[in-house]
């Protein structure tokens, strides 16, 4: 009969659309978005931060080597958290950390180097946020791994801990 | 005097031209943020948002705007960096052929369906 | 302490009259006592004061700041202000079900009482599918939402209700809103109960429009205070973004909407049966829907509840369990009706139908719009967005339509009909048009399509202004209708002429813009009892000199620990002044946007006025039909 037809059918599409909501309920633990893809390092020109002259992002970054970008400020509360972190790393002979000094007053980030140290192989001033955005960056701190074909392998949001650095080191070997 | 008169003549209506091209985008400007995510809100758009990302974005913008990159482009670009979900207008693509068309497909059915009943049961 | 004690045990006792309810209530259905058992209006009344007591125990721990409750610990502190101390009860997860339990059992008690004339079974079996519904909640409760968690050891403070909720208009917004909501479950069990019984008729059209006008009136004004909100609070001067969980409640206020003028034709002529019972069910289970898609955490949006997955998977369940419930009993039970079949196609059936037609496409955009991005997700891993441009084009060319019809089609008469007064409609008409035409070009806008969209607003606007003077039909109708179409207008020239200007000031400078000057005076610095504020002083000038003052603030809460922007907006018939600050890192610089918003008060008066239109409707004295 027509009409048990049209229950059915309804009740097949109500079970498929269950399956989707659940299924999508289960996606919600692992939320933030991945970077599937290895993308390549953006094209740009900055400003170092100790000479003051702009430098080409072909100059900063030679193929062969690791990279380890990280957005950082000395305003920002979760960037003295992951400093003793950076600067373990630096101890790394397989990978350099470059710094981004993100929307600073160059006084304020130059004291808060010298007072817990300098990580960093080279720090580039991003005064307007714009650099970030071209990383695709959400905001301070966050973390790149750039492998030696210069792509962008990794991102991490937020402080970096233990468990974090242990992940790097695995992937810098 | 008379040369003098045409140079600042010509000055202003290029000041002027340039004042209407600057009315128009700063238009596209807020359209284009009115129309991109603050990806670290909760449901803002980037026009709306006071916060840092927010602020980074608006940056970019006017910077590409002054590039002379058109509307697409620039959504294009952060679509690059960010995902598809940074637009707020879904766009008419494979992603969306569905989104678009099931609620029209539905009404032209709809009233198809209402059509026959009412005109070929009589 | 003794409140939480006391809460936990009316629930327990709550769910335990629940099955009480239902053993008595299936004895008596097959009874064959002509008059229902007076213990069953008993317990209902007794499962009520069950969850009402429940319900002030809560409020109790929040007053008295009781840290051994961990909902209170999580949503509240000891600094908060009175006020939303008691506010704060229902402004979270837990509390805001103990809400809804309190107005499901509350309606159906108060259906029990208003129902006497009904026939005993219809009652009887709309009290069972409603308690259906009551346990579901009382077992969602306690398995997963309990408010009166025990915590231990004590802490000494709580973790604070978040600032932006901390507003008058949110404290009430989610009762009206919940009474509009649960109104819709005594719609949904006396609808199967009817289906079930052979019921659906005129008699139980007209005893169930009550009910609807009801639910709808409180649904309207519950949409309308929460975009009174965030109009005020959140500072972006806008009253509606598409967001997911705004989408949530008007889909069932699109269904709810249908349904009503359905039940009009109900009660008149018997027809339309099918509708009414289809819509029945699906305004309760939108409700439902937009409950799980907002506390489960699987939508993005600044609404959302709790984000916690487990409670998403029962309310998921339970949904199903329900719809499939209600489809199975419709199909089973529902008798087709042939009268359906002699519809004239020009007459006040015809255009009931066609209103359907319309709603239920706008209903399938904003459906659509909000859960395809999860289905996208599931099934093929993108994310996109489906925001504000999606709906206003899918919307828009289908309203122009829609508002010319609403002009004529309401007055035609039942049966068969004719278009009576064409000269005078097509006199307004031309009057509309010309009337936007002389608008729109004056303005810098896309003239052909905002003349269109403007001309059938007005069209809509005029023909029930006209009528409205009339007083020969229905008064009811013409002022809702007539506040729909100055809503619209108010909408498209609120949108159209507003302004804005972003700025960059220090105190003491004066900025022009486009209208005049913006000169920011002084700024003074408040401590309140949990937060400190910065007010700042500013004159604004306009281009005929008028000047008004505007004190935006920033206020920094201490717990939790937030910064926000408070808007300060002078409003007036004409249009709002709005002004919001925040301030620029690093520097004396503040970021002012100034806006000039035309007609918002007209928006929220037209929305009075469409729920006025029902409250007319509710109190109409029965001979005036």
């Amino acid at each position: 009969m027509k009409n048990k037809f049209i229950l059915f059918a309804l009740i097949g599409f109500l079970s498929f659309c269950f399956v989707i909501f659940y299924k999508g309920l289960d996606n919600i633990k692992i939320y933030k978005p991945k970077i599937n893809n290895k993308k390549d390092i953006p094209v740009f020109r900055a400003k170092d931060f100790n000479s003051n002259i702009y430098i080409d992002s072909e100059k900063i970054f030679e193929k062969g080597n690791f990279y380890l970008v990280n957005i950082w400020s000395s305003w920002c509360v979760p960037c003295r958290d992951e400093h003793p972190f950076l600067m373990k790393l630096k101890e790394h002979q397989s990978v350099r950390l470059i710094g981004l000094n993100y929307r600073d007053k160059l006084n304020n980030a130059k004291n808060f180097i010298n007072e817990f140290g300098n990580p960093y192989t080279k720090i580039l001033i991003d005064s307007d946020g714009t650099l970030s955005v071209e990383f695709g960056a959400y905001g301070v701190p966050e973390t790149f791994i750039i492998n030696k074909d210069k792509k962008i392998i990794k991102k991490f949001i937020g402080p970096i801990n233990e468990k974090i650095v242990e992940e790097i080191k695995l992937i810098i070997k | 005097m008379k040369i003098f008169k045409i140079i600042l003549i010509v000055f202003f209506s290029l000041g002027f031209y340039q004042l209407k091209s600057d009315e128009k985008t700063a238009a596209i400007e807020i359209k284009i943020l009115k129309n991109i995510r603050c990806l670290i809100c909760q449901g803002q758009s980037v026009h709306d948002s006071e916060s840092e990302f927010a602020f980074s974005i608006k940056q970019i913008v006017k910077k590409k705007i002054s590039e002379g990159l058109k509307e697409k482009q620039i959504y294009d670009f952060l679509k690059d960096k960010y995902g598809e979900w940074i637009v707020y207008d879904p766009g008419f693509n494979k992603n969306t052929y569905i989104l678009w068309l099931l609620p029209l497909l539905l009404f032209f059915l709809a009233g198809a369906i209402m059509i026959k009943k009412l005109i070929f049961k009589k | 302490m003794l409140a939480n004690q006391i809460g936990y045990y009316s629930l327990l006792l709550g769910l335990l009259s629940s099955f009480l309810l239902c053993i008595v209530s299936v004895k008596d259905f097959n009874s064959s006592n002509n008059k229902i058992n007076q213990n069953i209006l008993s317990l209902s009344f007794l499962q009520l004061m069950l969850v009402v007591v429940s319900f002030l125990s809560l409020i109790i721990s929040f007053v008295n700041s009781d840290f051994s409750n961990e909902t209170v610990f999580n949503n509240s502190h000891t600094t908060k202000p009175l006020f939303y101390k008691i506010s704060g009860t229902w402004g979270n997860h837990e509390g805001s079900l103990l809400l809804w339990l309190m107005v499901l059992t509350l309606f159906i008690f108060l259906f029990l009482i208003k129902s006497r004339e009904q026939p005993k079974k219809y009652r009887i079996l709309t009290l069972l599918f409603q308690q259906i519904i009551i346990i579901g909640f009382f077992l969602f409760v306690l398995m997963t939402s309990n408010p009166f968690n025990y915590l231990f050891p004590v802490p000494n403070e709580g973790l604070g209700l978040n600032p932006i909720l901390q507003d008058p208009a949110l404290a009430i917004h989610p009762p009206i809103l919940y009474l509009g909501y649960v109104g819709t479950s005594v719609i949904f069990s006396s609808a199967l109960a009817a289906v079930v019984l052979n019921y659906i008729s005129k008699d139980w059209g007209q005893h169930i429009k009550k009910w609807v006008l009801v639910s709808w009136i409180f649904l309207t004004v519950g949409i309308m205070l929460g975009s009174i909100w965030a109009y005020y609070e959140l500072g972006w001067g806008g009253f509606w973004f598409w967001d997911p969980v705004e989408n949530i409640s008007l889909m069932p206020w699109l269904s709810l909407t249908a349904l009503l003028h359905c039940i009009t034709v109900l009660e008149k002529r018997n027809m339309f049966t099918s509708w009414v019972v289809i819509l029945s069910i699906s305004t309760f289970t939108l409700s439902m829907c937009g409950t799980f898609l907002v506390r489960s955490g699987i939508l993005n949006s600044i609404h959302t509840f709790a984000n916690d997955p487990a409670r998403g998977v029962f309310i998921l369940i339970f949904l199903f369990v329900l719809i499939s419930l209600s489809l199975i009993i419709f199909f089973i039970f529902q008798k087709k009706n042939y009268k359906d079949l002699q519809l004239f196609w020009l007459s006040r059936e015809t255009s009931v139908l066609i209103n359907n037609w319309f709603m239920m496409y706008f209903l399938s955009v904003v459906l659509i719009g909000t859960v395809y991005p999860i289905f996208l997700d599931v099934i093929s891993s993108e994310k996109i967005s489906v925001g504000p441009p999606f709906y206003q084009k899918l919307i828009t060319p289908f309203l122009i339509v829609f508002l010319l019809l609403m002009s004529f089609v309401p007055r035609l008469k039942w049966i068969k009909s004719k278009i009576d007064n064409k000269n005078s409609l097509i006199i307004i008409f031309i009057i509309s048009v010309m009337l936007s035409l002389l608008i729109i070009k004056n303005l810098k806008v896309d003239l052909l399509f905002n003349t269109i969209l403007v001309s059938a607003a007005f069209f809509l606007f005029f023909t029930t202004l006209k009528e409205l003077f009339d007083k020969k039909l229905n008064i009811a109708q013409t002022l809702s209708h007539f506040g729909f179409s100055l809503l619209v207008l108010s909408i498209l020239f609120n949108s159209i002429l507003s302004s804005e200007t972003i700025t960059n000031i220090k105190i003491g400078e004066r900025y022009n813009y486009s209208n005049g000057e913006i000169f920011l005076k002084r700024i003074e610095k408040k401590k309140e009892s949990n937060f400190e504020s910065i007010i700042a002083y500013f004159e604004i000038k306009d281009r005929n000199s008028k000047t008004i003052e505007l004190k935006p603030e920033i206020r920094i809460y201490n717990q939790p620990k937030t910064i926000t922007s408070e808007a300060d907006i002078k409003t007036s018939i004409l249009n709002d002044k709005f002004l919001v600050m925040s301030h620029v890192k690093g520097n004396e610089y503040f970021n002012i946007r100034y806006q000039v918003k035309p007609f918002m008060i007209w928006i929220w008066t037209s929305v009075l006025l469409i729920s006025f239109g029902g409250l007319m409707s509710l109190f109409k004295k029965k001979n005036e039909k």
